[in-house]
């Protein structure tokens, strides 16, 4: 299908080809829904909400629930807060969530909808019941991307849940990036594992991966707790990780709480996950237990085994710059030449950061990496400078299907595959998940591609 | 039977008695409500994204375009540029300053390097709100570019999916009667309201060409602009599928006289009178083609039979829900699973008329809930309280479905096996009963349920 992509590059400015992001509305409701008991409310068209709630369905393979404002012509031109207000009035009566994550959309944000005061008199008069929350953040659709979505609803989570607590406690929060519940948990059970207390927001574990039970819960069981995000402004440290999705929390729980916070990458690969690790030991005072120690080994075990098939491979990769990032350090460590790094998110420090990681591993090789970049742009670069491997979301088929490489899915949306709702990449143990995708994937070609009488060795 | 129904929503769902019952319907949603409803923008995106050598220019931020990607398996059989993701990608500046200028370029790029037919420009919320004129850059690229350059009026706050269809139409019409009408045969039909999903519009065309019947233009399954301009040059126009293209049908009856004939492609008994139906408006010029269509007919229907009568035995008495976005296509699929032995115990849509809900009232046995823009909750709510084995829906929801324990069949614009013609037929009796047979069910702590339920009843009795 991609035959329609010329050779040469072509300078654009005006448009974006096969994108490679989508707009914040999504973020917003992704965050949402890792609180326990909230309904994501869509302050906005129906069809945004309705877009949202399909696309993180294709993802997650789950029910994902969300509420709209419905907006019509006559909220767009009279304003959106009757719509608001009848909105959480149906979602008490109805719903009963614990409570609702409102975020606005283009078209309201435009109109300039005053969230803020709206929820305030739905509070007063009683629309919203006692003991239930309504929180909000603004997600302008034409600002940064799905990440910066996400980035605003957790920030919105701490402004409008977190309380200051001075009393002196030793416990860290954990502010996860935009990642799989799968990626969540695998955090979790580390955290678990070295004995750490934390709080961690948001959880989409146990809320976007949950097991068959025959019951259909519109608010499954997992999430984090409003009473524990509430308790975030006492810890003593915010690890945010991921600068894009997590940053803008921290910043909150600082200026809130006087939480001081740190951010880290997202625990991809080797040394994302050594810095997470080490970040909690530290903080807390906490030996690393034998059982993380034994998985990083394994891990690099991994490594050092299949390093001939990994070592100087090309790779092209895009996606979110908060996973993006460590994977291509990941990468890296294992020997292979990121080629093409690319996010759809806009912003210049995702190649500041590319530029001194390459530099730290002693690269002088020549490589292309761009922000606020889409895949027609990447599919050029690659018909240019031809990889051996492509690593990013489902709409990277088309370009490998015809440039015909290799390809590992990562990111989000992975359409088109099942699996990592459950299998982290996140962590040692998601580490060799991921990489023994990416192994297999390379020896699958080999294979097939080598004539019967010179095939593989059996044992590698 | 006690549901959770909105109190505001209770005229929107009814239990069939007589068949006479109506449903309140076209109405907006409830805000609040968690509405399985989508937009206007989204309506016109999937009536027109099937034109293959047309660009589809997405004018808004990039959100609306990321979604739309792709997400109908329409298939060309020649060029693909529908398959790509056009967007203006509008940032904040062009909020505050305005998109034309971004938009031109745009077009100015993607003309020169594309060269397409056509150019359909969307326009979504946001254009609607800081004013753009569309039409008149629209205008401008036309006249600079030499190709149609179709403003689609699609604002998504201006309704649901329905209103969409319209600005599809509207958009279409304009090339309508551009083409010369030139060489096309005395029995000719367009072909409307079918969008190719798993190349379903060539089964089509291939029982048409047994009939003798050439088709003019697919609109827009495999669609081609060109074949649109001359399509008023046919003598007739099929319809399938409700709100979609029936409004372009009624704009060709008004402007160039040509009839137009409703249609359904789904099932067993609607394919064959669809066909029948075409016989029997050409009969006056062509003697024979009433004997083709019947011959046509029988043998397919030897082809899919005997394995259909087996399948049947296997379903018989299973209760199905169909929840879809157009009533026209549950008129089918009801006759559809009465064919295989299956009863429907709940039907529904998301944009159904009253005169579908009428329809729907008529043709459903006693006891059928029939609902109008329903919501998860409800739609659990009949999934459990029914008793249903399998249902019938969209991306969202099929995971509610699996969830309660029950088989999916996927009746949507995602759908990869071809459901139409008697081949189709064939296809989803085989879907249908893989989904409810498979052996996996058994793991389901619901069936699991239900099976304790029965045993216990047994030893009681």
């Amino acid at each position: 299908m991609l035959h329609h992509t010329p050779d040469e590059i072509s300078e654009r400015h005006a448009l974006k080809v096969n994108p490679a992001k989508t707009c914040q509305p999504i973020g917003a409701m992704y965050a949402a829904l890792g609180v326990h008991g909230c309904l994501p409310h869509s302050h906005g068209s129906q069809g945004c909400c309705s877009y949202h709630r399909s696309h993180l369905t294709r993802h997650y393979k789950e029910p994902v629930m969300a509420s709209t404002s419905s907006f019509t012509e006559g909220a767009s031109v009279f304003g959106g807060g009757p719509n608001l207000r009848q909105s959480l009035k149906t979602i008490f009566q109805v719903y009963n969530p614990d409570i609702v994550a409102v975020h606005t959309t283009c078209l309201s944000e435009t109109i300039g909808d005053d969230l803020p005061s709206i929820i305030k008199s739905a509070v007063e008069d009683k629309t919203v019941p006692e003991g239930k929350h309504v929180i909000h953040c603004n997600t302008p659709s034409y600002v940064g991307s799905h990440v910066t979505g996400y980035s605003n609803m957790a920030a919105g989570i701490v402004k409008c849940l977190c309380e200051k607590d001075e009393t002196e406690s030793k416990r860290i929060n954990v502010i996860p990036g935009f990642t799989d519940p799968s990626d969540m948990r695998k955090i979790k059970g580390m955290l678990k594992e070295m004995k750490a207390d934390f709080i961690m927001f948001p959880d989409t574990s146990g809320v976007l991966d949950t097991p068959q039970t025959a019951e259909y819960k519109m608010y499954p069981d997992g999430g984090a707790k409003i009473s524990d995000i509430m308790r975030a402004g006492g810890s003593s440290l915010s690890l945010c990780l991921g600068k894009w999705s997590s940053e803008a929390a921290g910043v909150e729980l600082e200026k809130k709480c006087s939480v001081p916070f740190r951010v880290l990458d997202l625990p991809i690969g080797v040394l994302a996950t050594d810095r997470f690790v080490e970040a909690v030991s530290q903080e807390l005072g906490l030996p690393v237990p034998k059982s993380i120690r034994d998985e990083r080994g394994k891990l690099v075990d991994m490594l050092t085994d299949y390093q001939q098939y990994l070592y100087k491979k090309k790779v092209a990769i895009f996606g979110d710059p908060d996973t993006v990032i460590p994977m291509t350090e990941f990468l890296l460590s294992a020997g292979m030449m990121p080629k093409h790094i690319i996010t759809g998110t806009p912003g210049k420090a995702f190649e500041k950061r590319i530029d001194s990681m390459m530099k730290e591993h002693g690269h002088d090789y020549e490589y292309n990496c761009s922000n606020s970049a889409d895949l027609f742009y990447l599919h050029q670069l690659i018909k240019k400078e031809p990889v051996d491997l492509l690593i990013g979301n489902t709409y990277g088929k088309y370009i490998a299907a015809e440039e015909n490489i290799p390809f590992v899915r990562f990111g989000f949306p992975i359409l088109d595959r099942v699996g990592h709702s459950h299998f982290p990449k996140a962590g040692y143990m998601g580490g060799m998940h991921f990489i023994s995708g990416v192994i297999n994937t390379l020896l699958d070609k080999m294979d097939r591609e080598t004539p019967e009488d010179m095939t593989m060795e059996l044992v590698a | 039977m006690t549901l959770s129904i909105l109190k505001e929503r209770k005229d929107q769902v009814v239990e069939r008695i007589n068949g006479n019952e109506t449903v309140s319907c076209s109405r907006e949603s409830l805000a609040g409500a968690v509405s399985q409803r989508a937009c206007v923008f989204c309506g016109s995106r999937v009536v027109l994204y099937p034109i293959a050598d047309a660009l589809h220019l997405i004018h808004g931020p990039i959100g609306c375009a990321a979604y739309t990607w792709d997400i109908r398996g329409a298939l060309s059989s020649g060029p693909e540029l529908h398959r790509l993701s056009f967007s203006t990608d509008l940032r904040e500046r062009d909020i505050i300053f305005g998109g034309e200028k971004k938009l031109e370029a745009a077009l100015d790029e993607l003309i020169t390097r594309h060269n397409p037919k056509a150019a359909f420009v969307y326009s979504t919320c946001i254009v609607g709100i800081i004013g753009d004129d569309l039409g008149a850059v629209c205008r401008k690229m036309t006249e600079l570019k030499k190709i149609p350059v179709i403003p689609v009026q699609s604002e998504g706050f201006k309704g649901s999916k329905r209103e969409g269809y319209f600005a599809a139409c509207k958009a279409m019409f304009t090339l309508v009667g551009t083409g010369k009408p030139e060489n096309i045969s005395p029995v000719s039909v367009n072909i409307l309201g079918d969008f190719n999903l798993a190349g379903e519009i060539w089964i089509i065309r291939d029982y048409l060409k047994k009939m003798g019947v050439e088709v003019v233009a697919n609109i827009t399954g495999d669609g081609r602009v060109d074949d649109i301009r001359r399509c008023h040059g046919a003598a007739l126009n099929l319809v399938q599928c409700s709100g979609a293209t029936l409004d372009l049908a009624k704009m060709m009856k008004e402007k160039f006289n040509i009839p137009f004939l409703r249609v359904s492609y789904l099932g067993i008994e609607d394919m064959a009178e669809s066909l029948y139906i075409v016989a029997d408006h050409f009969s006056h010029i062509d003697k024979d083609i009433e004997e083709k269509t019947r011959q046509l007919v029988k043998t397919e229907l030897e082809q899919i039979m005997p394995e259909i009568k087996k399948i049947r035995e296997e379903l018989n008495g299973k209760k199905a829900a169909i929840y879809v976005g157009g009533a026209f296509k549950a008129f089918s699929l009801v006759k559809a699973f009465r064919r295989i032995g299956m009863s429907v115990v709940l039907v529904g849509s998301q944009t159904g008329t009253d005169e579908d809900y009428r329809e729907l009232a008529k043709i459903t046995d006693p006891g059928t809930v029939i609902v109008d823009d329903s919501n998860p909750r409800e739609l659990s709510d009949f999934i459990v309280k029914k008793g249903v084995d399998v249902f019938v829906g969209g991306v969202k929801e099929r995971p509610i479905a699996y969830k309660l324990g029950v088989a999916f069949c996927d009746h949507n614009h995602e759908r990869k096996i071809a459901l139409e013609g008697f081949t189709g037929m064939l296809n989803f009796a085989r879907e249908i009963h893989n989904s409810v047979t498979s052996p996996v069910w058994k793991f389901h702590p619901a069936r699991l349920s239900r099976v304790e339920e029965k045993s216990s009843e047994v030893c009681c009795g």
